[in-house]
Protein backbone atom coordinates (compact mmCIF):
# COMPACT_ATOMS: atom_id res chain seq x y z
CA UNK A 1 0.00 0.00 0.00
CA UNK A 2 2.52 2.58 0.38
CA UNK A 3 4.46 1.69 -2.29
CA UNK A 4 0.91 2.44 -4.05
CA UNK A 5 0.87 6.15 -2.40
CA UNK A 6 4.27 6.70 -3.65
CA UNK A 7 3.70 5.87 -6.88
CA UNK A 8 0.75 8.08 -7.06
CA UNK A 9 2.71 10.75 -5.26
CA UNK A 10 5.41 10.58 -7.57
CA UNK A 11 3.01 10.61 -11.05
CA UNK A 12 0.97 13.33 -9.18
CA UNK A 13 4.68 15.54 -8.87
CA UNK A 14 5.39 14.72 -12.63
CA UNK A 15 1.97 15.80 -14.08
CA UNK A 16 2.57 19.03 -11.44
CA UNK A 17 6.15 19.83 -12.93
CA UNK A 18 4.74 19.06 -16.40
CA UNK A 19 1.64 21.41 -15.96
CA UNK A 20 4.12 24.08 -14.67
CA UNK A 21 6.52 23.93 -18.00
CA UNK A 22 3.28 23.30 -20.56
CA UNK A 23 1.17 26.46 -18.92
CA UNK A 24 4.87 28.81 -19.18
CA UNK A 25 5.57 27.47 -22.83
CA UNK A 26 2.30 28.63 -24.00
CA UNK A 27 1.51 31.23 -21.80
CA UNK A 28 5.15 33.27 -21.81
CA UNK A 29 4.96 34.57 -25.16
CA UNK A 30 1.42 35.78 -24.59
CA UNK A 31 2.12 37.96 -21.48
CA UNK A 32 3.53 40.93 -24.04
CA UNK A 33 -0.01 41.58 -24.66
CA UNK A 34 -1.28 42.05 -21.63
CA UNK A 35 1.45 44.80 -20.55
CA UNK A 36 2.96 46.67 -23.16
CA UNK A 37 -1.01 48.06 -24.25
CA UNK A 38 -0.52 49.68 -20.99
CA UNK A 39 2.16 50.90 -20.87
CA UNK A 40 3.06 54.82 -22.95
CA UNK A 41 6.89 53.75 -23.07
CA UNK A 42 6.03 49.81 -23.85
CA UNK A 43 9.10 48.23 -25.97
CA UNK A 44 9.65 44.41 -26.77
CA UNK A 45 10.11 43.44 -23.29
CA UNK A 46 7.33 42.09 -20.41
CA UNK A 47 7.11 45.09 -18.24
CA UNK A 48 4.23 45.92 -16.12
CA UNK A 49 3.93 49.32 -16.16
CA UNK A 50 3.81 51.41 -13.01
CA UNK A 51 1.15 53.72 -13.97
CA UNK A 52 -1.33 51.52 -16.16
CA UNK A 53 -2.20 54.02 -19.03
CA UNK A 54 -5.12 54.03 -21.80
CA UNK A 55 -3.67 56.64 -23.83
CA UNK A 56 -2.15 54.13 -26.11
CA UNK A 57 -5.84 53.00 -26.85
CA UNK A 58 -7.00 56.70 -27.22
CA UNK A 59 -4.28 56.98 -30.00
CA UNK A 60 -5.53 53.56 -31.97
CA UNK A 61 -9.12 55.35 -31.85
CA UNK A 62 -7.66 58.34 -33.50
CA UNK A 63 -6.41 56.29 -36.48
CA UNK A 64 -9.60 56.28 -38.67
CA UNK A 65 -8.26 53.99 -41.32
CA UNK A 66 -7.64 51.27 -38.15
CA UNK A 67 -10.83 51.50 -36.65
CA UNK A 68 -13.03 50.97 -39.78
CA UNK A 69 -10.89 48.27 -40.88
CA UNK A 70 -11.64 46.85 -37.36
CA UNK A 71 -15.04 47.62 -36.52
CA UNK A 72 -16.12 47.75 -40.75
CA UNK A 73 -14.30 45.82 -42.89
CA UNK A 74 -13.75 42.77 -40.38
CA UNK A 75 -16.69 42.47 -39.52
CA UNK A 76 -18.57 42.49 -42.86
CA UNK A 77 -15.90 40.08 -44.24
CA UNK A 78 -15.98 37.65 -41.06
CA UNK A 79 -20.28 38.17 -40.99
CA UNK A 80 -20.32 37.27 -44.71
CA UNK A 81 -18.26 34.47 -44.35
CA UNK A 82 -20.36 32.88 -41.02
CA UNK A 83 -23.45 33.28 -42.57
CA UNK A 84 -22.81 31.42 -45.83
CA UNK A 85 -20.25 28.59 -44.20
CA UNK A 86 -22.98 28.09 -41.56
CA UNK A 87 -25.88 28.40 -44.09
CA UNK A 88 -24.56 26.28 -46.92
CA UNK A 89 -22.49 23.61 -44.25
CA UNK A 90 -25.97 22.94 -42.44
CA UNK A 91 -27.66 22.17 -45.62
CA UNK A 92 -24.83 20.15 -47.20
CA UNK A 93 -24.76 18.16 -43.73
CA UNK A 94 -28.13 17.31 -43.44
CA UNK A 95 -28.33 16.28 -47.11
CA UNK A 96 -25.48 13.71 -46.45
CA UNK A 97 -27.07 12.37 -42.93
CA UNK A 98 -30.66 11.97 -43.69
CA UNK A 99 -30.17 10.79 -47.88
CA UNK A 100 -28.65 7.72 -48.88
CA UNK A 101 -25.13 9.00 -50.51
CA UNK A 102 -23.34 6.48 -51.41
CA UNK A 103 -19.83 6.36 -49.49
CA UNK A 104 -20.22 9.61 -47.57
CA UNK A 105 -17.90 8.93 -44.95
CA UNK A 106 -15.05 9.04 -47.92
CA UNK A 107 -16.34 11.50 -49.28
CA UNK A 108 -16.04 14.15 -47.18
CA UNK A 109 -12.79 12.48 -46.05
CA UNK A 110 -11.78 13.59 -49.09
CA UNK A 111 -12.92 17.19 -48.86
CA UNK A 112 -10.85 17.31 -46.28
CA UNK A 113 -8.27 16.17 -47.45
CA UNK A 114 -8.37 18.22 -51.14
CA UNK A 115 -9.10 21.54 -49.15
CA UNK A 116 -5.49 21.03 -47.50
CA UNK A 117 -4.19 20.23 -50.28
CA UNK A 118 -6.15 22.79 -52.79
CA UNK A 119 -5.48 25.93 -49.60
CA UNK A 120 -2.93 28.32 -48.84
CA UNK A 121 -0.37 29.69 -51.34
CA UNK A 122 -0.86 27.22 -53.75
CA UNK A 123 -4.59 28.07 -55.05
CA UNK A 124 -3.95 31.53 -54.19
CA UNK A 125 -2.55 32.23 -57.98
CA UNK A 126 -5.58 30.76 -59.79
CA UNK A 127 -8.14 31.72 -57.54
CA UNK A 128 -6.34 35.58 -57.77
CA UNK A 129 -7.21 35.25 -61.41
CA UNK A 130 -10.70 33.37 -61.43
CA UNK A 131 -11.71 36.82 -58.74
CA UNK A 132 -10.03 38.93 -61.38
CA UNK A 133 -12.03 37.25 -63.70
CA UNK A 134 -15.66 37.74 -62.04
CA UNK A 135 -14.53 41.54 -61.68
CA UNK A 136 -14.55 40.86 -57.69
CA UNK A 137 -11.16 41.84 -57.25
CA UNK A 138 -10.79 44.48 -54.32
CA UNK A 139 -14.47 43.57 -53.26
CA UNK A 140 -15.48 42.12 -50.35
CA UNK A 141 -17.57 39.71 -51.49
CA UNK A 142 -14.16 37.94 -53.34
CA UNK A 143 -13.10 37.77 -49.99
CA UNK A 144 -16.18 36.18 -48.67
CA UNK A 145 -16.65 33.74 -51.56
CA UNK A 146 -12.83 32.51 -51.75
CA UNK A 147 -12.66 32.06 -47.84
CA UNK A 148 -16.10 30.12 -47.90
CA UNK A 149 -15.05 27.62 -50.23
CA UNK A 150 -11.81 26.91 -48.55
CA UNK A 151 -13.82 26.62 -45.42
CA UNK A 152 -16.81 24.37 -46.04
CA UNK A 153 -15.34 21.09 -46.16
CA UNK A 154 -14.22 21.32 -42.72
CA UNK A 155 -17.24 23.14 -41.57
CA UNK A 156 -18.89 20.32 -42.84
CA UNK A 157 -16.96 17.43 -41.14
CA UNK A 158 -17.73 19.25 -38.10
CA UNK A 159 -21.31 19.75 -38.35
CA UNK A 160 -21.95 16.27 -39.29
CA UNK A 161 -20.66 15.24 -35.78
CA UNK A 162 -24.19 17.02 -34.63
CA UNK A 163 -26.29 16.12 -37.58
CA UNK A 164 -25.87 12.83 -37.08
CA UNK A 165 -26.41 12.86 -33.21
CA UNK A 166 -29.78 14.34 -33.39
CA UNK A 167 -32.66 11.61 -33.35
CA UNK A 168 -34.50 10.91 -36.18
CA UNK A 169 -37.96 9.71 -34.67
CA UNK A 170 -39.38 13.33 -35.19
CA UNK A 171 -38.26 13.56 -38.59
CA UNK A 172 -39.23 10.66 -39.46
CA UNK A 173 -42.95 11.23 -37.03
CA UNK A 174 -42.99 14.32 -39.93
CA UNK A 175 -42.78 12.17 -42.83
CA UNK A 176 -46.10 10.24 -41.82
CA UNK A 177 -47.70 13.66 -41.29
CA UNK A 178 -46.59 14.41 -44.89
CA UNK A 179 -44.40 16.90 -44.50
CA UNK A 180 -42.23 18.09 -47.02
CA UNK A 181 -38.18 17.48 -47.15
CA UNK A 182 -37.44 21.49 -46.71
CA UNK A 183 -40.02 21.50 -43.90
CA UNK A 184 -38.96 19.17 -42.29
CA UNK A 185 -35.28 20.21 -42.20
CA UNK A 186 -36.42 24.02 -41.43
CA UNK A 187 -39.17 22.86 -38.46
CA UNK A 188 -38.06 19.64 -37.29
CA UNK A 189 -34.35 19.33 -37.89
CA UNK A 190 -32.98 22.87 -37.41
CA UNK A 191 -34.02 23.66 -34.13
CA UNK A 192 -32.54 20.76 -32.80
CA UNK A 193 -29.00 21.19 -34.63
CA UNK A 194 -28.94 25.03 -33.45
CA UNK A 195 -25.96 24.25 -31.28
CA UNK A 196 -24.20 22.88 -33.95
CA UNK A 197 -24.80 26.15 -36.64
CA UNK A 198 -23.17 28.35 -33.89
CA UNK A 199 -20.75 25.96 -33.11
CA UNK A 200 -19.78 26.17 -36.95
CA UNK A 201 -20.50 29.94 -37.24
CA UNK A 202 -18.11 31.00 -34.30
CA UNK A 203 -15.87 28.63 -35.79
CA UNK A 204 -15.92 30.39 -39.00
CA UNK A 205 -16.50 33.87 -38.21
CA UNK A 206 -12.77 33.45 -36.07
CA UNK A 207 -11.10 31.80 -39.07
CA UNK A 208 -11.84 34.95 -41.25
CA UNK A 209 -11.43 37.45 -38.61
CA UNK A 210 -7.70 36.32 -38.70
CA UNK A 211 -7.47 35.74 -42.37
CA UNK A 212 -4.13 37.51 -43.76
CA UNK A 213 -2.99 36.17 -47.09
CA UNK A 214 -6.33 36.01 -49.05
CA UNK A 215 -7.27 39.40 -47.84
CA UNK A 216 -3.76 41.04 -49.10
CA UNK A 217 -3.82 39.08 -52.13
CA UNK A 218 -7.70 39.89 -53.44
CA UNK A 219 -7.67 43.29 -52.02
CA UNK A 220 -6.00 46.88 -52.99
CA UNK A 221 -7.66 49.67 -51.91
CA UNK A 222 -6.62 50.83 -48.20
CA UNK A 223 -10.20 51.35 -46.90
CA UNK A 224 -11.04 47.54 -48.08
CA UNK A 225 -8.22 46.00 -45.95
CA UNK A 226 -9.06 43.81 -42.77
CA UNK A 227 -7.42 44.72 -39.01
CA UNK A 228 -4.70 41.98 -40.27
CA UNK A 229 -3.36 44.09 -42.66
CA UNK A 230 -4.17 47.53 -41.03
CA UNK A 231 -1.75 47.15 -38.82
CA UNK A 232 0.51 48.73 -41.37
CA UNK A 233 -0.81 51.93 -40.34
CA UNK A 234 1.11 51.65 -37.63
CA UNK A 235 4.50 51.40 -39.00
CA UNK A 236 6.52 54.52 -39.77
CA UNK A 237 7.42 55.60 -43.07
CA UNK A 238 10.87 53.80 -42.31
CA UNK A 239 9.04 50.62 -42.05
CA UNK A 240 9.47 50.18 -37.87
CA UNK A 241 6.18 49.67 -36.15
CA UNK A 242 5.26 51.95 -33.60
CA UNK A 243 5.28 49.17 -30.91
CA UNK A 244 3.22 50.95 -28.20
CA UNK A 245 0.32 51.20 -30.87
CA UNK A 246 0.87 48.02 -32.24
CA UNK A 247 0.05 46.11 -29.48
CA UNK A 248 -2.98 48.25 -28.11
CA UNK A 249 -4.35 47.29 -31.70
CA UNK A 250 -3.64 43.88 -31.54
CA UNK A 251 -5.41 44.11 -28.02
CA UNK A 252 -8.45 45.56 -29.72
CA UNK A 253 -7.93 42.93 -32.40
CA UNK A 254 -8.03 40.34 -30.07
CA UNK A 255 -10.97 40.86 -27.76
CA UNK A 256 -13.47 39.44 -30.19
CA UNK A 257 -11.87 35.86 -30.34
CA UNK A 258 -11.39 35.69 -26.33
CA UNK A 259 -15.56 36.33 -26.08
CA UNK A 260 -16.34 33.70 -28.79
CA UNK A 261 -13.66 31.07 -26.97
CA UNK A 262 -15.53 31.65 -23.71
CA UNK A 263 -19.10 31.32 -25.01
CA UNK A 264 -18.61 28.32 -26.78
CA UNK A 265 -16.58 26.80 -23.72
CA UNK A 266 -19.44 28.39 -22.12
CA UNK A 267 -21.98 26.89 -23.73
CA UNK A 268 -20.46 23.45 -25.63
CA UNK A 269 -17.20 23.29 -23.74
CA UNK A 270 -14.45 23.26 -26.27
CA UNK A 271 -13.81 20.34 -27.62
CA UNK A 272 -12.49 18.16 -30.72
CA UNK A 273 -15.87 18.37 -32.69
CA UNK A 274 -15.57 15.60 -35.47
CA UNK A 275 -17.18 12.37 -35.24
CA UNK A 276 -14.92 10.64 -32.40
CA UNK A 277 -17.67 9.70 -30.26
CA UNK A 278 -17.21 8.57 -27.04
CA UNK B 1 -24.04 1.63 -39.37
CA UNK B 2 -26.30 1.91 -42.16
CA UNK B 3 -29.41 3.79 -40.86
CA UNK B 4 -32.78 4.04 -43.49
CA UNK B 5 -32.29 7.01 -45.33
CA UNK B 6 -35.41 9.62 -44.37
CA UNK B 7 -35.34 11.03 -48.49
CA UNK B 8 -34.42 10.28 -51.98
CA UNK B 9 -30.78 10.51 -52.67
CA UNK B 10 -32.21 13.34 -55.38
CA UNK B 11 -33.24 15.45 -52.36
CA UNK B 12 -30.44 14.92 -50.83
CA UNK B 13 -28.75 16.20 -53.94
CA UNK B 14 -30.57 19.37 -53.25
CA UNK B 15 -29.37 19.74 -49.76
CA UNK B 16 -25.92 19.80 -50.95
CA UNK B 17 -26.38 21.55 -54.38
CA UNK B 18 -24.89 24.81 -52.94
CA UNK B 19 -21.57 23.28 -50.99
CA UNK B 20 -21.11 21.06 -54.43
CA UNK B 21 -21.41 24.61 -56.05
CA UNK B 22 -18.58 26.22 -53.92
CA UNK B 23 -16.06 23.54 -53.82
CA UNK B 24 -16.39 23.14 -57.90
CA UNK B 25 -15.78 26.65 -58.37
CA UNK B 26 -13.00 27.60 -55.82
CA UNK B 27 -11.48 23.80 -55.09
CA UNK B 28 -11.51 21.88 -58.64
CA UNK B 29 -11.42 24.96 -60.93
CA UNK B 30 -8.34 26.00 -59.12
CA UNK B 31 -6.58 22.60 -59.20
CA UNK B 32 -7.78 22.25 -63.06
CA UNK B 33 -6.55 25.82 -64.02
CA UNK B 34 -3.39 25.78 -62.03
CA UNK B 35 -2.33 23.05 -64.20
CA UNK B 36 -2.71 24.84 -67.50
CA UNK B 37 -1.12 28.43 -66.11
CA UNK B 38 1.86 26.23 -65.19
CA UNK B 39 2.81 25.74 -69.29
CA UNK B 40 2.13 29.53 -70.01
CA UNK B 41 4.20 32.79 -69.24
CA UNK B 42 1.35 34.75 -67.64
CA UNK B 43 2.06 37.87 -65.20
CA UNK B 44 -0.18 40.12 -63.77
CA UNK B 45 0.99 43.38 -65.85
CA UNK B 46 2.52 43.76 -69.45
CA UNK B 47 1.81 42.18 -72.89
CA UNK B 48 1.97 38.50 -71.05
CA UNK B 49 -0.88 39.92 -68.77
CA UNK B 50 -3.79 39.28 -71.56
CA UNK B 51 -2.73 37.17 -73.84
CA UNK B 52 -0.04 35.03 -72.14
CA UNK B 53 2.33 32.34 -74.53
CA UNK B 54 2.02 28.80 -74.17
CA UNK B 55 6.38 27.91 -72.70
CA UNK B 56 5.83 23.97 -72.17
CA UNK B 57 8.11 22.86 -69.15
CA UNK B 58 10.04 26.27 -69.02
CA UNK B 59 8.87 27.00 -65.91
CA UNK B 60 9.78 24.03 -64.64
CA UNK B 61 13.04 23.93 -65.92
CA UNK B 62 13.62 27.02 -64.15
CA UNK B 63 11.90 25.73 -60.67
CA UNK B 64 14.79 22.35 -61.62
CA UNK B 65 17.83 24.33 -62.71
CA UNK B 66 20.00 22.00 -60.38
CA UNK B 67 23.38 24.68 -61.09
CA UNK B 68 21.89 26.72 -58.58
CA UNK B 69 18.77 25.26 -56.98
CA UNK B 70 19.79 24.82 -53.48
CA UNK B 71 21.02 28.20 -53.41
CA UNK B 72 19.35 30.67 -50.49
CA UNK B 73 16.06 32.02 -52.06
CA UNK B 74 15.71 29.01 -54.67
CA UNK B 75 13.11 26.58 -55.42
CA UNK B 76 15.30 23.60 -53.73
CA UNK B 77 16.34 25.41 -50.66
CA UNK B 78 13.00 26.33 -50.30
CA UNK B 79 11.60 22.57 -50.23
CA UNK B 80 14.56 21.67 -47.80
CA UNK B 81 13.75 24.20 -45.57
CA UNK B 82 10.31 23.50 -45.75
CA UNK B 83 11.29 19.71 -44.96
CA UNK B 84 12.80 20.61 -41.83
CA UNK B 85 9.90 22.60 -40.75
CA UNK B 86 7.46 20.47 -41.26
CA UNK B 87 9.46 17.62 -39.53
CA UNK B 88 10.22 19.75 -36.81
CA UNK B 89 7.06 21.40 -35.88
CA UNK B 90 4.48 19.49 -37.24
CA UNK B 91 5.66 15.82 -36.60
CA UNK B 92 7.31 16.36 -33.80
CA UNK B 93 6.05 19.49 -32.28
CA UNK B 94 2.26 19.68 -33.04
CA UNK B 95 1.56 16.09 -33.01
CA UNK B 96 4.33 15.04 -30.43
CA UNK B 97 3.39 17.90 -28.05
CA UNK B 98 -0.36 17.46 -28.61
CA UNK B 99 -0.21 13.64 -28.06
CA UNK B 100 1.76 14.15 -24.48
CA UNK B 101 -0.53 16.88 -23.70
CA UNK B 102 -3.36 15.05 -24.25
CA UNK B 103 -2.07 11.65 -22.55
CA UNK B 104 -0.90 13.58 -19.36
CA UNK B 105 -4.11 14.71 -18.59
CA UNK B 106 -5.81 11.47 -19.77
CA UNK B 107 -8.88 11.05 -16.99
CA UNK B 108 -7.99 14.22 -14.97
CA UNK B 109 -9.87 17.18 -14.06
CA UNK B 110 -9.60 19.99 -12.48
CA UNK B 111 -7.80 23.59 -12.67
CA UNK B 112 -4.47 22.61 -13.58
CA UNK B 113 -6.06 20.41 -17.03
CA UNK B 114 -8.19 23.49 -17.51
CA UNK B 115 -5.74 26.18 -17.64
CA UNK B 116 -2.95 24.36 -19.40
CA UNK B 117 -5.73 23.34 -22.01
CA UNK B 118 -6.98 27.06 -22.55
CA UNK B 119 -3.42 28.19 -22.99
CA UNK B 120 -3.05 25.71 -25.57
CA UNK B 121 -6.35 26.65 -27.12
CA UNK B 122 -5.32 30.72 -26.89
CA UNK B 123 -2.25 30.35 -28.81
CA UNK B 124 -4.09 28.47 -31.79
CA UNK B 125 -7.07 30.87 -31.93
CA UNK B 126 -5.64 34.37 -31.47
CA UNK B 127 -5.39 35.71 -35.38
CA UNK B 128 -2.03 35.25 -36.73
CA UNK B 129 -0.96 38.65 -37.01
CA UNK B 130 -1.11 39.43 -33.18
CA UNK B 131 0.85 36.33 -32.74
CA UNK B 132 3.50 36.71 -34.92
CA UNK B 133 4.09 40.55 -32.73
CA UNK B 134 3.98 38.63 -29.98
CA UNK B 135 6.54 36.11 -31.17
CA UNK B 136 8.92 38.72 -31.88
CA UNK B 137 8.56 40.55 -28.68
CA UNK B 138 9.08 37.18 -27.12
CA UNK B 139 12.17 36.16 -29.29
CA UNK B 140 13.85 39.50 -28.93
CA UNK B 141 17.59 39.56 -28.04
CA UNK B 142 17.63 42.59 -26.00
CA UNK B 143 14.67 43.06 -24.49
CA UNK B 144 12.49 39.52 -25.28
CA UNK B 145 11.03 37.20 -21.98
CA UNK B 146 12.70 34.23 -23.35
CA UNK B 147 16.14 35.37 -23.74
CA UNK B 148 15.73 37.52 -20.24
CA UNK B 149 14.80 33.65 -18.36
CA UNK B 150 17.98 32.31 -20.62
CA UNK B 151 19.87 34.68 -18.84
CA UNK B 152 18.90 34.87 -15.47
CA UNK B 153 19.62 31.19 -15.67
CA UNK B 154 23.36 31.97 -17.28
CA UNK B 155 22.29 30.07 -20.35
CA UNK B 156 23.62 32.59 -22.62
CA UNK B 157 21.15 34.84 -24.90
CA UNK B 158 21.24 33.70 -28.74
CA UNK B 159 19.83 36.24 -30.78
CA UNK B 160 16.91 33.94 -32.21
CA UNK B 161 15.72 35.43 -35.06
CA UNK B 162 18.63 36.00 -36.65
CA UNK B 163 21.06 33.42 -35.41
CA UNK B 164 18.51 30.44 -35.22
CA UNK B 165 15.65 31.59 -37.80
CA UNK B 166 14.65 27.97 -38.64
CA UNK B 167 14.46 27.12 -34.74
CA UNK B 168 12.59 29.74 -34.04
CA UNK B 169 9.70 29.16 -36.77
CA UNK B 170 9.79 25.89 -36.11
CA UNK B 171 8.99 26.73 -32.15
CA UNK B 172 6.78 29.05 -33.34
CA UNK B 173 4.28 26.78 -35.08
CA UNK B 174 4.74 23.93 -32.57
CA UNK B 175 3.52 26.48 -30.10
CA UNK B 176 0.95 27.85 -32.99
CA UNK B 177 -0.59 24.92 -33.34
CA UNK B 178 -0.75 22.29 -30.64
CA UNK B 179 -4.34 22.58 -29.90
CA UNK B 180 -5.49 20.66 -32.58
CA UNK B 181 -4.00 17.24 -31.85
CA UNK B 182 -4.16 17.87 -28.27
CA UNK B 183 -8.14 18.15 -28.78
CA UNK B 184 -8.25 15.40 -31.30
CA UNK B 185 -5.90 12.81 -29.22
CA UNK B 186 -8.09 14.47 -25.69
CA UNK B 187 -11.43 12.92 -27.44
CA UNK B 188 -9.95 9.98 -29.05
CA UNK B 189 -8.23 8.65 -25.38
CA UNK B 190 -12.29 9.35 -24.23
CA UNK B 191 -12.90 6.13 -26.38
CA UNK B 192 -11.04 3.23 -24.67
CA UNK B 193 -13.15 1.96 -22.18
CA UNK B 194 -11.59 2.39 -18.74
CA UNK B 195 -11.98 -1.50 -18.21
CA UNK B 196 -8.57 -1.84 -20.29
CA UNK B 197 -6.45 0.92 -18.20
CA UNK B 198 -7.87 -1.17 -15.20
CA UNK B 199 -6.89 -4.29 -16.39
CA UNK B 200 -3.56 -3.01 -17.13
CA UNK B 201 -3.02 -1.06 -13.84
CA UNK B 202 -3.87 -3.95 -11.57
CA UNK B 203 -1.47 -6.02 -13.22
CA UNK B 204 0.93 -3.54 -12.41
CA UNK B 205 2.19 -2.02 -16.36
CA UNK B 206 3.76 1.22 -15.65
CA UNK B 207 2.93 4.51 -17.93
CA UNK B 208 5.34 3.78 -20.79
CA UNK B 209 3.98 -0.13 -20.55
CA UNK B 210 0.41 1.35 -20.76
CA UNK B 211 1.06 3.63 -23.71
CA UNK B 212 3.04 1.20 -25.88
CA UNK B 213 0.43 -2.12 -25.58
CA UNK B 214 -3.20 0.16 -25.26
CA UNK B 215 -3.13 3.70 -26.46
CA UNK B 216 -0.91 3.54 -29.14
CA UNK B 217 -2.58 0.33 -31.04
CA UNK B 218 -6.37 1.98 -30.37
CA UNK B 219 -5.02 5.64 -31.27
CA UNK B 220 -3.22 4.53 -34.23
CA UNK B 221 -5.73 5.47 -36.83
CA UNK B 222 -6.50 8.82 -35.15
CA UNK B 223 -2.61 9.21 -34.90
CA UNK B 224 -2.43 9.21 -38.76
CA UNK B 225 -5.46 10.74 -39.50
CA UNK B 226 -3.89 13.63 -37.47
CA UNK B 227 -0.42 13.33 -39.24
CA UNK B 228 -1.71 13.83 -42.32
CA UNK B 229 -3.73 16.68 -41.76
CA UNK B 230 -1.12 18.79 -39.55
CA UNK B 231 1.42 17.84 -42.42
CA UNK B 232 -0.52 19.07 -45.32
CA UNK B 233 -1.47 22.55 -43.01
CA UNK B 234 1.85 22.77 -42.32
CA UNK B 235 3.32 22.44 -46.35
CA UNK B 236 1.04 25.00 -46.61
CA UNK B 237 1.00 27.93 -44.09
CA UNK B 238 2.09 31.19 -44.39
CA UNK B 239 2.07 32.30 -40.75
CA UNK B 240 5.88 32.40 -40.65
CA UNK B 241 6.40 34.81 -43.17
CA UNK B 242 4.43 37.43 -40.34
CA UNK B 243 7.75 36.92 -38.60
CA UNK B 244 10.35 36.48 -40.11
CA UNK B 245 9.27 37.84 -43.69
CA UNK B 246 11.26 34.46 -44.93
CA UNK B 247 14.51 35.98 -43.65
CA UNK B 248 17.05 36.59 -42.81
CA UNK B 249 18.58 35.93 -46.15
CA UNK B 250 15.81 33.80 -47.22
CA UNK B 251 16.63 31.08 -44.65
CA UNK B 252 12.96 30.88 -43.60
CA UNK B 253 11.73 30.78 -47.02
CA UNK B 254 9.34 28.18 -46.89
CA UNK B 255 7.77 26.92 -50.03
CA UNK B 256 4.66 28.51 -49.55
CA UNK B 257 6.23 31.87 -48.79
CA UNK B 258 8.61 31.46 -52.24
CA UNK B 259 4.77 31.21 -53.62
CA UNK B 260 4.01 34.57 -52.39
CA UNK B 261 7.06 35.84 -53.84
CA UNK B 262 7.06 34.55 -56.88
CA UNK B 263 3.76 35.03 -57.60
CA UNK B 264 2.55 38.11 -55.61
CA UNK B 265 5.48 40.18 -55.62
CA UNK B 266 8.00 41.56 -57.78
CA UNK B 267 7.28 40.76 -61.27
CA UNK B 268 4.44 38.68 -60.82
CA UNK B 269 4.97 35.72 -62.64
CA UNK B 270 2.03 33.76 -62.35
CA UNK B 271 3.09 31.01 -64.66
CA UNK B 272 5.97 30.61 -62.66
CA UNK B 273 3.91 30.84 -59.48
CA UNK B 274 1.47 27.99 -60.89
CA UNK B 275 4.45 25.85 -61.76
CA UNK B 276 5.63 25.94 -57.59
CA UNK B 277 1.98 24.92 -56.66
CA UNK B 278 1.38 22.36 -58.91
CA UNK B 279 4.83 20.62 -57.84
CA UNK B 280 3.58 21.35 -54.23
CA UNK B 281 0.22 20.07 -54.82
CA UNK B 282 1.66 16.88 -56.46
CA UNK B 283 3.85 16.45 -53.25
CA UNK B 284 0.90 16.73 -51.21
CA UNK B 285 -0.79 14.37 -52.89
CA UNK B 286 1.74 11.88 -52.58
CA UNK B 287 2.01 12.37 -48.93
CA UNK B 288 -1.30 11.62 -48.13
CA UNK B 289 -1.39 8.43 -50.61
CA UNK B 290 1.38 7.55 -48.10
CA UNK B 291 -0.76 7.94 -45.15
CA UNK B 292 -3.88 6.58 -46.68
CA UNK B 293 -2.03 3.46 -47.71
CA UNK B 294 -0.32 3.02 -43.97
CA UNK B 295 -4.32 3.45 -43.10
CA UNK B 296 -5.53 0.67 -45.33
CA UNK B 297 -2.64 -1.51 -44.05
CA UNK B 298 -3.99 -1.67 -40.32
CA UNK B 299 -7.38 -1.93 -41.18
CA UNK B 300 -6.73 -5.27 -43.42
Amino acid sequence: MNRYKLRTGISRALLLVFACVMGAFFALPLLWLLTAPFSTQANLSVTFPEQPSLANFEAVFANKFAIRALFQNNLIIGGGVMILVASIATLASYGLSRARVPGRNVLVYILILFSSVVSGTAAMVPLFLLIFNLGLIDTYQGVILVMTGGLLPSAIFIMRDFVDSIPRSYEEAALVAGASSYRMFRDVAFPLVRPGVMVVAIWAFVNAWGAFLIPSVLLRSPEHMPASIAFYSFYTEAGTPNITLVSAYAFLYTIPVLLLYLIVNWRFGFRFFGGIKS
Amino acid sequence: MERKAIFSAKVGLLFLAPALVFVAIFLLYPFVRVFMLSFTNQTLLGTTAPNPDWVGLDNYQRLFDFDRWMRLGEFGSALKITAQFVAGSALIGQVGLGLLIAWAFYRKKGVLRETVYTLVILAWIIPETVVAFTWVAFLDWEFGTLNAILGTLGLGRPDWLFKHPLESIILFNSWRGAAFSMLLFSSALETIPPSYIETAEVAGANAWQKFRDIFFPLLRGHILTDLILITLWTFNVFTPYLLTGGGPIKKTELVSIYTYRTAFQGQHEFGKGGAIAVVMMLINFSLAIVYLSMIRRRKA
